[in-house]
């Protein structure tokens, strides 16, 4: 069996856009809402759900075959707290900034249901190197929805992408106000639902 | 006293756990289809949130907090696994409470009763609070400073969250008969219902008690 078969490019790529873990499965709402208000932190936030989906994936199809039954859900809490807790370190150690902005956010991807679906639904049953892929494919899935809110919030709620100012002086000179609605979190629950609007209208041939 | 019912109302109305922090978003878009269910997991999580954060305040208090258990050691990077483990423990425990004594509620709450463990809104709380103990009470109103915060935080953020749940449950099972664009319909339609509803919210942020 190759490394990239048909069936694993099949695990990568459907989660980014025709299975997507937010707008179809509408999996992991309470994070991909609550980061967004930046761009900067929905993007780290993006990575660090891909890295950990990944590795607790590839963590969890290694023990498939000797987790018993009736205890998967807490071994698979404790691989995914630990995963967390790393990463959690990691980002206080390199990024303090954006962890800081993420304040508990980053805790609860350990109850992020993004991870507990894809262990269940999938690593459960295949190898490491499929779920590895799997668990890419769905990190960045997720990670391209918050990207997309996070932009359109910062750019008209600040009128700032990353920090770097997009809209010129100006046109505040001309009269134009940022929208702070944007970076309430009111509007968050509003863009995601056109989100899924959009999501849904472009693929309904799928259906 | 005061700072106790401050602390309560806050919990509710301001610092809504769905309308400003999204916790709990998973089962709150999925079971608030009848006013029915919604009610019975709304006060489930409350059950389970008012016994796990003070479990979890003293937990974090007298066992991980810097030279509690040992002198200079400071074991708070533990209190992910720690607390996760008291959740899911804990909700094992509530399940099979329920099942003895109340086997009507449980029938009812179904699959969502063990559910509860990996709701965000259980686990946020305990975040929420852990952040909260270095507060300072004087003068911060979301300061928790004793067990007895810890009880009011939980059992507001619950009746916060149970408020939320019956409201859109309410709203759903109205919406049911109108006319809304087929590719916005269920899903997408709930989540700007929701967003303005979190709009609506928003006007008690100047509540000070």
């Amino acid at each position: 069996m190759s490394l990239f078969s048909a069936e694993n490019k099949e695990a990568f790529v459907s989660p980014l856009n025709l299975n997507n873990p937010v707008a179809v499965q509408v999996l992991g709402i309470c994070s991909a809402l609550a980061v967004t208000s930046q761009l900067e932190p929905a993007i780290v936030m993006g990575l660090s759900v891909t890295v950990i989906t990944a590795f607790a994936n590839v963590i969890i199809a290694l023990l498939r075959k000797t987790i018993p039954n009736r205890i998967r859900i807490i071994i698979q809490l404790v691989v995914v707290a630990a995963l967390v807790t790393i990463v959690s370190m990691v980002l206080k150690a390199f990024a303090y900034d954006v962890s800081v902005q993420l304040s508990v956010y980053v805790g609860l991807i350990i109850t992020n249901c993004i991870l507990m679906g894809r262990l269940e639904a999938f690593a459960m049953q295949n190898g490491p190197w499929e779920s590895f892929l799997d668990g890419i494919g769905n990190g960045l899935g997720y990670a391209f929805v918050l990207v997309v809110v996070g932009t359109i919030r910062e750019l008209l709620g600040s009128g700032s992408l990353l920090g770097f100012r997009i809209i010129p002086e100006a046109a505040y000179e001309c009269g134009y106000m940022n929208n702070g609605m944007m970076t309430m979190p009111a509007m968050a629950l509003i863009l995601v639902g056109c989100f899924i609007w959009a999501h849904r209208a472009i693929n309904k041939e799928d259906k | 006293m005061e700072h106790l019912i401050s602390l309560f109302v806050r919990s509710i109305f301001v610092d809504n756990m769905i309308f400003a922090f999204f916790l709990g978003m998973c089962s709150y878009l999925a079971v608030s289809k009848t006013v029915k269910t919604s009610m019975g997991l709304g006060v489930a999580v409350t059950f389970v949130l008012l016994v796990t954060v003070p479990v979890d305040y003293l937990l974090q208090t007298k066992v991980l907090g810097p030279d509690c258990l040992v002198e200079g050691v400071d074991l708070s990077y533990l209190a992910f696994i720690l607390f996760i483990a008291v959740i899911a423990g804990i909700v094992q425990l509530v399940e099979m409470i329920v099942e003895k004594f109340a086997p009507a509620l449980y029938a009812q709450l179904g699959i969502f009763l063990p559910l509860i463990a990996v709701n965000c809104a259980i686990m946020g709380a305990s975040l929420f609070m852990q952040q909260r103990i270095e507060m300072d009470p004087a003068t911060s109103s979301q300061a928790i400073a004793n067990v007895w915060d810890a009880i009011a935080y939980a059992l507001g953020s619950g009746i916060g969250w149970l408020l939320a749940i019956v409201g859109l449950a309410a709203i759903r099972e109205k919406m049911a008969y109108t006319d809304v664009p087929r590719p916005l319909q269920g899903l997408g339609i709930t989540f700007i219902t929701v967003g303005l509803m979190a709009m609506a919210f928003m006007c008690f942020s100047g509540l000070n008690i």
